[in-house]
């Protein structure tokens, strides 16, 4: 038990943090303790980030296999970990100027973190289930933070109903799976299946369950709910669920279909392929008449779970290195964006409008700058990084013999592009005339814009020795 | 008898499960729940699961479904119009049941046990201990890490909760337990020497 117990110190050591940060602001009164414990526990995340990252790579099985702790939980969990305290370290300002800023709100998000390192952690489709719930009832409470705001209400009862929905769904599929195997360990899923032939009822739990994750990475037709909830929850909080929750439901994803049902690769491959087909062509189409640039984010953050989806796709370990690949970009890209969106403001108030943006590079030739390197690696515009996360799962698709996935890729990559350029022409072809923005002052949100936009430049280089990590990730997780 | 018992409950369940769907009135549909509910709870005392039946009753039935009640009561819901609205999208989600419905019958026509699954269905099975001792080692034992988490996942509905309802009223006259212990005759009194016949 006590080896067990150590596998999940840091879990442990964030929920106590939580916990205690809850007695603490009880104790100081109110909200006199929320910023400080803002930075507390993004600084937290960073140890704890630099605490998992530097473990032994070793694979640990915890809790009779309940937990597992290997190379690509902790890649997972490193990303999902700065993520986290990046969004927290950028909401910090906003947050506090608009009276938003409440003690629960960190306390809310590392507990929403340790549901998401349960999740990547699962070795168990209860652990699964447990992980995943925790994660989502603190995103639900701090999607309507706002409670004044009829939108950012509507974006939580929204994001609750449609969640418990989905939560349905993956229920049913894993009492399914359940009875079809006899075991809820993935471990032992795994050997029922070792013959090759998947009975049709263990098929059929699959489908719910993946039902339910495609719901969790708003891939489509799960993806409903993302603009609306994009749109009506503050913006941090936007940035919040465009980054950290993606690359844990992603992880988990990954983590059902090769630990549970990796003998059924071709069974799956197919459903995986035409969600993230369907995902990237709707995601690059449907933000093309969006001039709220939340919403835009929404899509486009449906059409890049659609390109991590082909890396899963291909159902290789070279697909799944891609994905992490692609999903550490896909972060990195997320919190440059959105501390360029949380600076947007004119009088105080936050704009969200695309068109505000006109001839924007005038007033601010270096934030300008910078969101145009992140909208070309957003768009997969070649120098940037974000060309070579797309090339990657693009590969890894081709490889896994699905090459006309690979070519859809292309196809709605190109489509995406559009929007991304749309805004750069706004910034520096835009109408003179028009109203502009205030240049938003912000130290930390200015910072996190350059050393995002910097990243995707230089990151070409070696990647910053992401793609080692992700390889032994995937090495550790796929095994044929 | 018990397979008399074991149909009588059964049917109980369903026609309990049926009638909450269809019956007009919301308040009766919780009353059919409550009687599925402990139908389902006869089946557990069959099956020799007597704990779980009392969990299902004291929780489901003593708590659930008459928090339910008061809901269906209090919130005064046009169940009526809301039904209008979902008979316009009947046609749709009658064709997607049947879909799935015929799937089902294809999954559970080509039911076959798998040797291994049915090895270890046999071994959870607890012979020699008290049903209620059996899931308590489970639980605190074996599903410890399941069993913390899920109380850490009530800690974030309560903070919810709290988080999206709880206002600071200006208005309103509070209790400071703090100042009313540090009161001393010294403060709470003043004393006053009243000369016979004035008052204050």
């Amino acid at each position: 038990m006590s080896a067990d117990l150590t596998l999940i110190l840091p879990e442990i050591v964030l929920a106590a943090f939580a916990i205690l940060g809850l007695l603490g602001a009880v104790y100081t009164g109110k909200d006199a303790l929320a910023p400080a414990l803002t930075w507390a526990t993004s600084a937290l995340f960073v140890l704890v980030a630099l605490w998992v990252g530097l473990a032994e790579p070793e694979t640990h099985y915890g809790f009779g296999g309940m937990f597992i702790d290997d190379s690509f939980a902790r890649f997972a969990k490193v990303t999902l970990l700065l993520s986290a305290a990046a969004v927290l370290a950028m909401s910090e300002g906003y947050m506090s100027n608009r009276g938003l800023l409440r003690f629960e709100y960190p306390v809310l998000v590392t507990l929403a973190v340790v549901g998401m390192m349960m999740m990547v952690s699962a070795g168990d489709l209860m652990s699964l289930y447990m992980g995943l719930e925790l994660q989502s009832l603190a995103l639900y409470v701090v999607a309507s933070l706002r409670r004044d705001s009829i939108k950012s209400t509507e974006a939580g009862l929204k994001y609750f109903v449609l969640g418990a929905l989905s939560s349905g769904l993956l229920l049913y599929g894993a009492s399914l799976v359940y009875g079809y195997s006899g075991t809820t360990l993935f471990s032992g899923i795994i050997q029922t299946t070792v013959s090759g032939d998947v009975s049709i009822g263990l098929l059929l739990g699959l489908v719910f369950l993946i039902s339910g994750l495609a719901f969790k990475v708003s891939a489509v037709p799960f993806h409903m709910w993302t603009p609306d909830v994009y749109e009506g929850a503050p913006t941090p909080i936007t940035a919040f669920f465009a980054t950290a929750p993606k690359v844990a439901a992603m992880a988990l994803f990954a983590r059902l279909l090769h630990d549970a049902f990796g003998n059924a690769v071709s069974d799956w491959q197919q459903v995986v392929a035409l969600i993230s087909v369907l995902s990237m062509f709707l995601g690059g189409i449907a933000a093309i008449g969006q001039n709220n640039i939340k919403r835009l984010m929404a899509y486009s953050s449906i059409a890049h779970m659609g390109y991590a989806l082909m890396g899963l796709a291909a159902g290789t370990v070279l697909g799944v290195q891609a994905m992490l690949v692609y999903l550490a970009i896909y972060v990195t890209m997320n919190v440059g964006t959105f501390a360029f969106i949380l600076m947007m403001e004119r009088d105080g108030q936050p704009v969200v409008d695309v068109t505000s943006l006109n001839m924007y590079s005038k007033r601010e030739p270096g934030k300008a700058l910078a969101m145009l390197v992140l909208l070309f690696s957003l768009a997969g515009v070649p120098p940037m990084l974000g060309f070579f996360g797309k090339l990657y799962v693009l590969r890894a698709a081709y490889d896994g013999g699905l090459a006309w996935l690979a070519i859809a890729g292309v196809i709605a990559s190109v489509i995406g592009a559009f929007y991304y350029l749309r805004i750069v022409f706004y910034m520096y072809f835009g109408d003179e005339n028009a109203q502009g923005l205030d240049g938003g002052k912000s130290p930390v949100l200015w910072g996190f814009l350059m050393a995002s936009a910097v990243v995707m430049v230089l990151g070409i280089v070696n990647m910053f020795g992401v793609e080692g990590a992700a390889a032994a990730a995937a090495a550790s997780l796929v095994v044929n | 008898m018990s397979v008399f018992a074991f149909y009588l409950f059964a049917i109980s369940v369903i026609a309990g499960g049926l009638f909450t769907v269809i019956s007009r009135n919301p308040v009766h549909s919780v009353l059919w729940l409550i009687l599925s509910f402990l139908s389902a709870a006869g089946l557990f005392v069959l099956l020799g699961a007597e704990f779980v039946a009392m969990l299902l009753i004291i929780v489901y039935v003593g708590a659930v479904a008459v928090l339910f009640l008061f809901v269906v009561m209090m919130l005064d819901v046009d169940f009526a119009e809301l039904k209008a609205e979902m008979a316009r999208y009947m046609p749709l989600a009658l064709l997607i049941g049947l879909v799935i419905l015929m799937q089902f019958v294809l999954a559970f026509g080509a039911w076959e046990s798998n040797a291994a699954a049915e090895g270890l269905r046999l071994q959870t099975i607890p012979v020699d201990r008290h049903n209620t001792e059996a899931l308590g080692l489970i639980l605190y034992d074996q599903y410890f890490l399941l069993f913390q988490l899920s109380g850490l996942i009530l800690l974030v509905a309560m903070i919810g909760a709290i988080v999206l309802t709880l206002r600071h009223r200006k208005d309103v006259k509070r209790q400071d337990p703090v100042a009313q212990m540090m009161r001393d005759p010294a403060k709470a009194m003043e004393l006053r020497d009243v000369k016979s016949g004035q008052g204050l």
